[in-house]
């Protein structure tokens, strides 16, 4: 939007009031995570009942119906793998 | 245009008839009824098309009108006294989220004790709310003051919100004849609201998001910025008000007698007409006196309080308000803006007519010659409570 | 693709909010869109939806959202329904959108006005049982039994005395077109509840169950699986109340004992047997009572 300014530096580049204007994608929230969610691919039945329940939402379904998580903005909170009806999703310690 | 003989209730809800207010909310509330009122007989007789939404409190009329502007629509309400006081948080909002609504507001007392007569007790509490304050003296002062409010607030690089401040009964009830401009004309002055941003399911947006520490204050400074504008912004307007329909109010502050004057009353309000008439009559017997009268009260007339200083070596202040704990607000301020004068001229802060307490002739003849004393005498008090039963009085 | 989905694929709610891990408020917010779409336009006051889309310039709604003070909601979407139709337009959905203490406590007054006024609106409540927004303090929608901040059990057993609020109730007895209530447990029930909704002229009040991990004391894994087990056991029934009649939309031929859903929040782990037991009766006769409402108003169209 040419009526924002991206890269404010001083008051004349703001609007008149906080009016937003990035999407909040831009803020990567997986850094937040301690666990994180690995799929085992076998035991998927692709259901995506784990797309359904993210809070984020972080899990994309890909076209071979198979469910990815977006790391940059998952939050590891494992509501995909207590759903997983089929326990195929694992939630593994983030290593350094 | 026709002349009509109205209140200035009427006079505010023909203001917002011809100002073509497309979203209304509002609470009754003495002496504002009848403005509301107006405006829903002309609603169901079908002369003023606008959506009148009767609200459940005054509190949440602001909220509405500053919903319904964010969304593109010219909004109008009024009230008083308590309605005023429980809008407070959304007065404040309502210029933060820079929404030019309008409001009438009839100068009443505050309770306890309650008192539904005039003092401007209410109004003063709400100076730091970031909205324009414009005092009138006349019912045709409060129509002509709401058609330029929304000129002034609307413009893109104001967006502010105003309140026209009318004195409970002396203006609100009473009749007095006013040129109904004619709606045409109106148009012509007074185009259709276009803010550049409002709430837009095609250009979706957050209005008011949370802001860190490193960007409030620049938000803040841009609506000091802005009311620091409104000052030329509203001269200019009322030059091109005047241009179109004859009348004229003198700015920010106007005087009356006072280039050669020895002392001036401050005043802002109805009264101000009884201090002319005052002014008048000592000036045919020979004393010079004048009258500033006080229209705007934000933005503050800070170079008029100065010029009237450097002309006048002593000028009391009328306030028909009090700040417990300091003085009159108007002094207060009157003061603050003299602090720069190389020569300061004498001062004095009345406290008068509170709770409607009539402010006669005599009563202002009286603070004229005081101060005419005290010229040459030096101030007898710094703050006069005038004619405050002490026991005292003769 | 080739799974079936169950609810709307389109996302109007997109990541990189700040909502807690496993927040169910961000479920309700989600689920909500998919089901209202893009011609929306939502106001929102304080509480954890004011803080969660980000902080400026983020947002991670794709519809206007307006953001008001705490106790306005129901006079905001008046206001923005008033200028939408000044300006002769009615194919938008205004949602008022607001916690469970902005809702039932501080902002009553202004829902209440403008469901009587008959406003064509839809105020929805997402309730996590507490004002979250400012650290889990009581509010009258919070369960009885339920430690919070304000009410801290202490050596006193200053738990929550006080049954929660019925919103559905007090909508009902505004004569309100539409109420229902809803839960993230089941979002295809949600959505189908708000679509329906959405065609219906006039205030509409919707109440959705929305768990929040952080101040229930709870794992943030086990939202859902709460959620389910509320409807189960009765602490949260899904109905929904249309011109007054009542329909319940989850009706198990026995209700679940609530004593797991009880043991699972750390929020009730002080509560000793017979307070147990007090909120088993409770909820029971409750349950019992939706039931006969149920069949009272039948067919009373
Ligand atoms: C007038 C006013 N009083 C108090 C507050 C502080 N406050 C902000 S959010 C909040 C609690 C919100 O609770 P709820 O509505 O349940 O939403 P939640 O945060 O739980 O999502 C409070 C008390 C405020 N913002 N405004
Ligand atoms: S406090 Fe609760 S409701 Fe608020 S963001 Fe966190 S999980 Fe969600
Ligand atoms: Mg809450």
């Amino acid at each position: 939007m040419s009526k924002f300014k991206r890269d404010y530096k001083k008051h004349q580049d703001l609007p008149l009031m906080p009016i937003t204007f990035v999407s909040s994608e831009e803020n990567q929230t997986g850094f937040w995570k301690t666990f994180k969610p690995v799929l085992e691919k076998e035991k998927c039945i692709k259901c995506a009942i784990c797309w359904k329940f993210c809070p984020e939402p972080a899990i994309d379904i890909g076209d071979d119906d198979y469910p990815t998580f977006r790391m940059e903005h998952c939050k590891g909170c494992g509501i995909c793998a207590n759903e997983c009806p089929k326990d195929a999703i694992q939630m593994v310690m983030e290593e350094e | 245009m026709v002349k009509m003989v109205i209140s200035g209730n009427s006079a505010s809800a023909y203001g917002s008839k011809l100002a073509r207010a497309e979203v209304i909310a509002a609470y009754p509330i003495t002496p504002q009824t009848s403005i509301i009122e107006k405006i829903a007989s002309l609603v169901a007789n079908g002369e003023f098309e606008t959506q009148f939404v009767k609200v459940e409190s005054e509190h949440s009329a602001m909220a509405a009108c500053i919903s319904a502007s964010l969304t593109g629509a010219r909004t109008y309400t009024a009230s008083s006294s308590h309605g005023l006081l429980l809008m407070h948080e959304m007065l404040i909002w309502a210029s933060g989220a820079r929404t030019p609504v309008v409001m009438s507001n009839i100068n009443r007392a505050n309770g306890p004790p309650w008192s539904v007569w005039a003092d401007q007790h209410d109004t003063m509490a709400q100076r730091d709310t970031g909205w324009m304050q414009i005092y009138c003296e006349s019912n045709q002062e409060v129509l002509d003051s709401i058609l330029m409010a929304y000129k002034v607030g609307e413009s893109r690089d104001i967006m502010l919100p105003s309140m026209i401040i009318e004195d409970a009964f002396i203006l609100s009830h009473t009749v007095e004849p006013v040129d109904m401009p004619d709606q045409s004309a109106v148009d012509d002055f007074l185009p259709a609201y276009d803010p550049e941003m409002k709430l837009d399911v095609d250009d979706p947006h957050g209005f008011g998001s949370l802001v860190m520490p490193e960007w409030y204050m620049e938000f803040r400074y841009k609506i000091a910025e802005a009311m620091d504008k409104t000052r030329d912004k509203l001269r200019d307007v009322q030059k091109d008000f005047e241009s179109r329909f004859g009348r004229s109010y003198g700015g920010l502050m106007e005087f009356y007698e006072c280039e050669d004057a020895e002392a001036v009353l401050v005043i802002s309000g109805s009264v101000a007409s009884t201090a002319k008439e005052v002014v008048d009559r000592m000036r045919s017997a020979g004393k010079k006196v004048g009258l500033a009268r006080l229209r705007y009260f934000r933005p503050f007339p800070v170079d008029e309080v100065r010029w009237l200083a450097k002309n006048v070596n002593c000028i009391g202040i009328v306030d028909r308000s009090y700040c417990f704990g300091h003085g009159g607000p108007m002094a207060a301020e009157i003061y603050g803006a003299l602090m720069p004068v190389a020569d300061k001229p004498i001062v004095k802060n009345f406290i008068a007519g509170l709770g409607g307490r009539d402010l006669t002739p005599e009563v202002l003849e009286r603070l004229y010659e005081n101060m005419l004393a005290i010229r040459s005498g030096g101030v007898d008090m710094e703050i006069e409570w005038v004619d405050v039963k002490d026991g005292r009085g003769g | 693709m080739m799974v079936k989905l169950t609810i709307p694929e389109e996302e109007l709610m997109m990541p990189g909010h700040v909502g807690c891990l496993g927040c169910g408020a961000t479920l309700a917010m989600r689920y909500t869109l998919k089901a209202l779409g893009k011609r929306t336009i939502i106001s929102v006051p304080a509480c954890c939806w004011a803080v969660m889309p980000g902080v400026y310039p983020y947002m991670c709604l794709d519809i206007p959202m307006l953001y008001t003070a705490f106790e306005v909601t129901g006079a905001s979407i008046s206001g923005i329904r008033a200028a939408l139709t000044a300006k002769g337009i009615d194919d938008i959905t205004v949602v008022g959108w607001a916690g469970d203490g902005g809702t039932a406590d501080i902002g009553i007054q202004a829902l209440s006005g403008a469901v009587e006024r008959g406003t064509d609106v839809m105020y929805i409540m997402y309730d996590n049982e507490a004002y979250m927004n400012t650290g889990i303090q009581r509010s009258s929608a919070t369960p009885i039994g339920a430690w919070t901040t304000t009410t801290p059990v202490g050596t006193t057993q200053d738990w929550k005395r006080m049954p929660k609020k019925n919103m559905v109730d007090i909508m009902v007895a505004h004569k309100i077109p539409y109420t229902a209530t809803m839960s993230v447990g089941y979002p295809e029930d949600m959505i189908k509840k708000l679509k329906k909704a959405k065609g219906i002229k006039g205030p509409k009040f919707i109440h959705i169950f929305a768990p929040c991990p952080t101040g229930w004391r709870l794992a943030p894994d086990k939202t859902i699986e709460i959620a389910k087990m509320a409807t189960a056991c009765g602490a949260f029934p899904l109905y929904e109340v249309e011109n007054g009649v009542y329909k319940i939309s989850r009706k198990p031929k026995e209700l679940e004992p609530i004593l797991p859903y009880l043991k699972m929040q750390g929020r009730f782990r002080h509560l000793p047997e017979d307070a147990l037991d007090d909120i088993q009766t409770r909820v029971t006769k409750e349950w019992k009572q939706l039931l006969r409402l149920e069949e009272f108003t039948a067919g009373n169209e």
